[in-house]
């Protein structure tokens, strides 16, 4: 047993992150932030050049995928990246970031779909398999004030027509998208506990530094502990799909979106408060991360939903 | 990553479980809690079969009598002895995992040999005397007096919360040998045989009802200076190798068996039909999956102590996660027991008993092996980098 991040695991993380630091500065993520397309599609086609969506297709395996995934969460790089990632070699154009291919879950509370405006594809879970339904084929409806600026969304009115269905494993690819949404949020989570730090370690009240009042100390060091043990569920579960771990795969992909989840939420919450008064505002990147936790959480299953179906696989040995 | 176990690694567990298989129908029934001579004959007894069957001191060098095993061998024979129910490690906790990994690095190699071969054959119990009245999160300002006489320390004071005080043979002991200096600076670290003269063990009731730990006075005790392990004044630095073992994989049996008390919990909500209600099966399935991550996390550290030989701070992440879910778990199971929290023994035929005392045990474990507040000031000072504690006192 190892579970230590390989050499070419530890570069790849390093070649994305140095990717995302480079290309998606959040200054310049945040400058195209209310408006209807937050992507900007030649940064697009740069992060197919780097080989994130067609990923798995060129050989990867589910460890490298949630290594990469995690690096984008973190630098909140906007976009559908996990659904166009999924169809890769699936739906044209989505391996070459010609495509953008958002997800249509028609399960849930409200039909939202975010990134509409851009989509050229939207894949949908069905019973039993997947399929790609063009965008044009929804009746839309934007909304004006979505949560997270930097994930549009538009209601979905009426009932949803069949679409053309997507060969491939549809379970595989929807546990597929869970895990790396997971490792998005863990990186979301990462992302906000690093910014907090920085923040406490230079804003100084009562001539200290904030970060020496133990009150504030202890808030980081719950974030950082979330993040590292959900971490280390996200990791598991990618070892799990790959076949390098002998848990049970369906388990691990609920713990690990589950606790991405949670770690990203209060992450997120604790670090608007760490910010104080400038986490309150626009300018500060803090609500960024909190905000692309809501999102994220309500995609593949929310925390809640994850808890729920790790109660089902509990063995309860009725009667014993 | 492959979270795999290699050949040797598989092998490794079926001859564990063979042994473990052909073995435990001998092991005779756990005594009471109070029963102490029992107690100390059934743990004691169980680490005599352990080192005649070469599992003793797993993690421990072959030079010094351990099996030399790997870390993650370790994991896996701390993993099969807790499924197949063998007897905890009890009382030889300090021994194993405290005071003889110290004496591993730090000791002479007289030391060693006197004293070593006693933990592993399961001769002597150790007990730890660490804390004092006046010096608990902030160890080193303890005051436990030693003075130099010829060849001999004679030592003075008092120290508190001795877990298996009034059991044991030995004693690690951290004394002050120079107050004119740093706190850290003027600490000691010596063997106490606990039959010396002098010695007071006064055992003190814990709140499940038990004795456990006792407060222990010290009135002139004499002490050879050859008892001493490391340096004099040096022994900080000495005490700080036992208790990085101790936030290793101290808590990885007792996590085991949380997880047993979870499923059991689910079980028990279902024979009560409350299985079925939303909010129960949320927070249960929630604390599953809690256990699943910690158990992953158990792992990485796990890795991290083969590829580096340190377990860092990862075990003060561990220790914060774990016990917070202790509590939580904790409260769950009493809202769901209602009446039945009122008894720490099984009412009719339900299992209530194990989720009362688990409750209990989830206090200490917050506070025992350096509280959650001290975990997390290690996790903000050494993972983030954030500013230590102000040092208050002059030292
Ligand atoms: C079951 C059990 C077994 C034990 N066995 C042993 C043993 O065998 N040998 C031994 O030597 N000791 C033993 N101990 C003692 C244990 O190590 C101490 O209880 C522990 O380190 C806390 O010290 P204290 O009790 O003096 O509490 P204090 O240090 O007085 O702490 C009281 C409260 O103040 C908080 N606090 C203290 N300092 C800080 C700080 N800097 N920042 C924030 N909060 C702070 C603590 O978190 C706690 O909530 C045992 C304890 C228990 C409960």
């Amino acid at each position: 047993m190892d579970f230590w991040l390989s050499d070419d695991e530890r570069d790849l993380q390093e070649g994305i992150r140095s990717f995302v630091e480079g290309r998606f500065p959040l200054e310049e993520i945040a400058e195209r932030e209310e408006t209807e397309a937050v992507i900007d599609l030649d940064r697009w086609r740069e992060i197919a050049e780097m080989g994130v969506f067609s990923l798995r297709v060129d050989g990867f395996d589910n460890r490298s995928a949630v290594v990469a995934f995690e690096e984008l969460g973190r630098g909140l790089v906007p976009g559908p990246i996990v659904a166009t990632h999924l169809t890769a070699g699936l739906i044209d154009g989505a391996s070459e970031g010609s495509a953008v291919v958002t997800l249509l879950e028609t399960d849930a509370t409200a039909t939202v779909l975010d990134h509409a405006g851009q989509a050229t594809d939207v894949l949908r879970f069905v019973e039993g398999g997947a399929e790609r339904l063009d965008p044009g084929s929804l009746s839309l409806a934007a909304i004006d004030r979505p949560l997270d600026t930097l994930t549009p969304v538009w209601r979905v009115d009426g009932d949803v027509e069949s679409g053309t269905e997507i060969a491939g494993d549809a379970d595989a690819m929807r546990l597929a998208g869970t895990l790396l949404t997971a490792a998005q949020l863990v990186g979301v989570a990462a992302g906000a506990v690093e910014l907090a730090t920085a923040y406490a370690k230079e804003r100084e009240q009562f001539g200290r530094p904030i970060g020496a009042f133990q009150a504030v100390k202890h808030l980081l060091a719950e974030m950082y502990t979330k993040t590292d043990v959900a971490r280390s569920a996200v990791y598991a579960a990618a070892c799990a799909l790959d076949g390098a771990a002998d848990d049970d795969v369906d388990r691990a992909v609920s713990v690990a979106k589950l606790m991405a989840g949670e770690a990203a939420l209060f992450g997120g919450k604790t670090g608007i408060q760490v910010h104080g008064g400038m986490g309150f505002t626009w300018e500060v990147h803090a609500q960024r991360f909190w905000k692309r936790a809501v999102s994220l959480d309500a995609t593949f299953g929310t925390v809640d939903h994850h808890s729920m179906r790790m109660a089902e696989m509990i063995d309860v040995r009725s009667g014993a | 990553m492959d979270l795999r176990y290699t050949e040797a690694e598989q092998e490794f567990r079926h001859e564990l479980r063979s042994w473990l298989q052909s073995v435990l129908p001998d092991v005779p029934a756990e005594p009471g809690p109070n029963d102490w001579a029992a107690r100390r004959e059934y743990d004691t007894g169980w680490q005599k079969m352990l080192y005649e069957a070469g599992y003793a001191g797993i993690n421990w060098p072959r030079e010094y009598g351990g099996r030399g095993a790997t870390p993650t061998e370790h994991l896996i024979f701390l993993e099969e002895t807790e499924q197949a129910k063998a007897p905890y490690v009890g009382m030889n906790f300090v021994g194993l995992l405290h005071a003889g990994p110290t004496l591993v690095v730090e000791a002479s190699d007289e030391q060693k040999a006197a004293r070593l071969p006693g933990i592993l054959k399961g001769d002597d119990v150790w007990c730890q005397g660490f804390s004092e009245p006046g010096a608990g999160s902030d160890l080193a300002a303890l005051g436990c007096k030693a003075v130099r006489d010829g060849d001999q320390y004679v030592v003075s004071g008092q120290k508190i919360w001795t877990s298996f005080a009034h059991v044991a043979d030995y004693c690690e002991l951290l004394v002050r040998t120079d107050s004119d200096v740093a706190k850290h600076r003027g600490i000691t670290w010596l063997i106490l045989p606990m039959d010396s003269p002098g010695i007071d063990i006064r055992p003190l009731r814990t709140m499940e009802g038990q004795i456990e730990f006792a407060e222990m006075y010290l009135d002139e005790v004499r002490i050879p200076v050859d008892n001493r392990v490391g340096d004099e004044n040096d022994g900080w630095r000495v005490a700080m190798t036992t208790l990085s073992f101790e936030r290793g994989t101290a808590f990885v049996s007792e996590m085991l068996q949380t997880m047993e008390l979870c499923r059991d919990l689910a079980t028990f909500a279902e024979r009560l039909g409350r299985w079925d209600d939303h909010g129960v099966r949320r927070d249960i399935g929630r604390i599953a999956a809690e256990l699943d991550a910690l158990w992953a996390l158990t792992k990485r550290n796990i890795s991290e102590a083969t590829r580096t030989g340190l377990v860092g701070a990862g075990g003060s992440v561990f220790k914060l996660a774990y016990t917070d879910l202790r509590h939580r778990l904790g409260e769950v199971a009493l809202h769901l027991l209602d009446r039945a929290s009122l008894s720490q023994d099984d009412i009719g035929d339900l299992a209530t008993g194990d989720h009362v005392q688990g409750r209990i045990h989830g206090l200490k474990m917050s506070i025992a092996a350096g509280t959650t507040q001290v975990q997390k000031n290690i996790i903000a000072e050494r993972l983030l980098g954030l500013p230590k504690e102000p040092k208050w006192t002059s030292g």
